[in-house]
């Protein structure tokens, strides 16, 4: 299997790996995984007060298609509202990586992490979001 | 023979995910010799086409039935129930945190060159997945729970993968 460019260089120097410290406000964290290939994925948002996110971080066990995949979607959701966040869709992101067919899952994972992790937010931070749309 | 049967029928064994290996891999054999393309050697170019159909038909359904997890999976999709292993990613987080721990012990385990270490996590995973199983058998046998059936064939293709996992560490560090 070739890599394209753009999963390689993410695969190479993959863009905000890691964990948010547990003490740090106004994080979530969205956790899925395919049973396709076992690949699992984490991905954590930093969301300010008034409903942007302005950092995000991920680790992800799985090939090369999906830590690009979830190192794409670290650097997309920054400075985004939440809704702006969930509007990014796995084909955006499998076009912008030009993945193969066979590895569309990863980035059907990666649009789900960030599904995953913005309803942690909400569950966590209901009331808070809701006043947050209301301003907006 | 009969087109519309499922892999079970057509080799006469009983749907079920606990099947008698020996049984199923002679029933396969006795299909093969009955289509075996010698004895169709002077026959008709329709029923030399029909025996290799049967052929190919006996092949799939053999090598589906004989992998539990293939025979897991097509148990369920005779129940109506689908995977979709491609689009499902809503695993259960205590599951998913599982997994995470599992591969940071590997990782570290391969990093740190611990070969007695990651052969302890084969042990262990390998405990965990024959656990799986048995409880996979019960839901389908006997509960025929084939929703939770389905969840624990997924979880069982995360396990299978970190079995890869721990089998590649060791090969790299030629174990």
């Amino acid at each position: 299997m070739s890599y394209s460019t753009k999963v390689l260089d993410h695969y190479e120097n993959p863009r905000n790996v890691g964990t948010f410290g547990s003490e740090d406000e106004g994080v979530a964290t969205g956790m899925v995984g395919a049973p396709a290939c076992g690949d699992v994925m984490k991905l954590q948002i930093k969301v300010n007060k008034d409903g942007v996110i302005e950092d995000a971080k991920f680790k992800t066990y799985g090939c090369g298609s999906a830590i690009a995949s979830s190192s794409l979607v670290t650097e997309w959701v920054k400075g985004k509202t939440l809704d702006e966040a969930l509007s990014i869709k796995n084909t955006q992101i499998a076009e912008e990586l030009a993945l193969p067919p066979v590895k569309i899952h990863c980035s059907v994972l990666a649009e789900d992490a960030i599904k995953a992790a913005v309803a942690d937010y909400k569950a966590k931070h209901g009331a808070m979001v809701e006043t947050a749309a209301c301003k907006g | 023979m009969d087109f519309n049967q499922n892999f079970f029928e057509l080799f006469g064994i009983a749907p079920a995910y606990r099947v008698d290996p020996i049984r199923l891999e002679q029933a396969f054999r006795d299909i093969q010799a009955q289509v075996h393309p010698d004895k169709f050697a002077h026959a008709s170019d329709a029923e030399r086409r029909l025996s290799m159909q049967w052929a190919t038909q006996a092949n799939e359904a053999y090598q589906t039935l004989k992998q539990p997890l293939g025979r897991a999976r097509y148990l369920l999709h005779l129940n109506g129930v689908e995977l979709h292993e491609e689009t499902n990613t809503a695993m259960s987080p205590a599951f998913l945190m599982q997994q995470m721990e599992w591969r940071e012990a590997i990782g570290e385990a391969k990093a740190a060159g611990d070969v007695p270490g990651l052969e302890h996590l084969s042990a262990k995973l390998r405990a965990e997945i024959a656990a799986q199983q048995q409880q996979l058998a019960e839901l389908l046998d006997n509960d025929k729970n084939f929703q939770r059936a389905a969840e624990v064939v997924r979880e069982l293709k995360f396990m299978e993968k970190l079995r890869e996992e721990i089998n590649h560490a060791l090969e790299a560090l030629d174990a």
